[in-house]
């Protein structure tokens, strides 16, 4: 295979000359403090992605997301009025969690007209209005219209439903999005409804986790097993088609992978039985509709869209009609939560169900190897042995995100450069 | 005992109680909990009737499957997911899992 073209500058790297190509610290994943910077600067201030428009189906419908970085939980709600709203997950009265099931400490959704607190029976509408306050004429001056659930901002993009915890925030989702992931707006993702959702607690810093999909670098050494013992080169190389930053937004774009045309020897057997694998199913049918967003470099045999969206986004796009989105939650400086949606167009047979479940289990597999290698990374960078490490050109995006990061701390929030973009 | 699978599958039988399980943390579960002969003999039993059964199961609507047939598309999710120690791992986890967990918390309802 020839190598993907690159910029005028030679490399990636050096077409956006603010990047350098020094090498970098990462001491922002291991300090303490810069995690408590991240949390003011970033988890507060940065619009971030808590779920999707699936799942609020109809009116009434609610989830919680505890975002632990933020030191808050919120919930997420479809009122009467169709409208999607966010409050914070507290009561009104004495700051009860207000919303959860078996345990506060762990999500919940549902399906309810209103919210009662567990504690002293407070009610409140999927509007937030406080509805009902037992034992009222106890209280002392209280008038139950200035009591409902303090709001947070909420906005939903392409299906996707964002919070923003500032009190006000530094700008609209559309205007933090930019014109590069802002382009995916039309795409249909609400086509994709059959949904395997994956969640794990890992003990590193969000970004080291973050970091190990945002480069395809380490595909050949680390997922050896990922091609058919005929294809397997110790040797192999990988180079990204394209790599784009937008703010602290980037994608990277890969070609190539399209396995579903390679000679049936030189794969597994049952990714051939079952005709899936990890580029996903490989008769899946059209989506419905333009296309708008992806591929923004024009690549031949075009096969994913990588977007990382700043701070814990990832959108993955393949070219086989499915995608995945990561969420990483940071829960201290070296340990978060990861969660996973992959999402697929209905399968209306048994066959399409069984080639989309081993989609999903091959996504699980090789996962498990990116995991894998958190404790390592964690337990290296926090031995500070090394000042900073080299990155490659095909590691740009990692570069790009530390950078972002530290923008955005030593600004406190959003930078005047992402504003100008 | 009453048969779990359709009559002609009978000769899947000895791996239904086992393996006809209806989600994959259960399915995952048992991966680990069997040893490598146990996982081979499930794999070489039902790769050469995988076409035949999924065949089977497409006879009916993927909503409305009949019991015998949903546990028969239960054994297919778990010989899928038996195929990665089988045919790439040569070990029940992926090679250098680490102390790496990935629980599925949502998945379809078949």
């Amino acid at each position: 295979m020839t190598s993907p073209p690159r910029p005028s500058e030679g490399t990636w790297t050096q077409h956006y000359p603010e990047l350098g190509t020094a090498p970098i610290s990462f001491r922002d994943s291991i300090l303490p403090d810069f995690y408590r910077a991240e949390q003011d600067a970033i988890f507060r201030q940065a619009w971030l992605n808590v779920g999707r428009v699936e799942d609020l189906p109809r009116k009434g419908s609610w989830f919680t997301k505890d975002i632990v970085a933020a030191r808050t939980s919120v919930i997420v709600t479809r009122g009467a009025d169709d409208v999607v709203r966010a409050f914070h997950n507290v009561c009104r009265h004495r700051g009860n969690k207000l919303v959860w099931d078996t345990a506060p400490t762990q999500e919940a959704r549902g399906f309810s007209r209103q919210f009662v607190c567990k504690y002293h029976g407070w009610r409140y509408g999927m509007d937030g209005a406080c509805t009902y306050v037992h034992q009222e004429s106890e209280f002392f001056d209280v008038d139950k219209t200035n009591l409902g659930l303090a709001a947070v901002h909420c906005e939903v993009w392409a299906g996707f439903v964002f919070v923003n915890l500032a009190k006000t925030p530094p700008c609209s989702l559309r205007e933090f999005l930019g014109p590069m992931v802002g382009a995916l707006e039309g795409y249909p993702f609400g086509q994709m409804t059959e949904r395997y959702s994956f969640r794990a607690e890992n003990n590193s810093n969000w970004k080291v986790f973050i970091d190990a999909f945002q480069e395809y670098y380490h595909v050949p050494p680390l997922h050896t097993e990922q091609l058919g013992p005929i294809h397997r080169d110790p040797n192999a190389t990988f180079e990204g088609a394209h790599y784009q930053l937008d703010g602290p937004h980037r994608v990277v774009s890969t070609n190539g992978s399209q396995k579903h045309k390679w000679p049936a020897e030189t794969m597994y057997p049952t990714e051939v039985l079952l005709r899936s694998g990890n580029m996903g199913p490989w008769d899946a049918s059209p989506l419905a509709g333009d296309l708008p967003g992806i591929n923004p470099g024009g690549v031949k045999r075009w096969g994913i869209d990588n977007f990382q969206v700043f701070p814990n986004l990832e959108i993955l796009i393949y070219e086989r009609n499915w995608y995945l989105s990561y969420r990483f939650w940071p829960t201290s400086h070296n340990t978060h939560v990861f969660e996973a949606d992959l999402w697929f167009t209905p399968a209306k047979t048994a066959r399409e169900r069984l080639a989309r479940e081993y989609a999903a289990i091959t996504v699980k597999e090789y996962a498990l190897q990116d995991a894998g290698t958190l404790d390592g990374t964690q337990l290296g960078l926090e031995s500070e042995a090394f000042e900073d490490y080299p990155l490659n050109d095909q590691e740009i995006l990692v570069r790009h995100f530390h950078k972002s990061v530290g923008d955005w701390v030593a600004a406190g929030g959003r930078p005047t450069a992402d504003a100008a973009r | 005992m009453t048969a779990m699978l359709p009559a002609e599958f009978a000769d899947l039988e000895p791996f239904a109680a086992t393996w006809c399980l209806a989600g994959e943390p259960d399915r995952w579960a048992q991966r680990l909990a069997s040893s490598m002969e146990e996982l081979r003999a499930f794999y070489d039993a039902c790769f050469p009737r995988a076409e035949a059964a999924i065949r089977f199961c497409d006879q009916f609507d993927l909503a409305a499957l009949p019991e015998d047939a949903r546990n028969l598309m239960h054994l297919l999710f778990s010989f899928a997911l038996v195929s990665y120690p089988i045919e790439v791992w040569n070990q029940p986890l992926p090679i250098d899992t680490g102390s790496a967990k990935l629980d599925r918390t949502r998945e379809p309802a078949t």
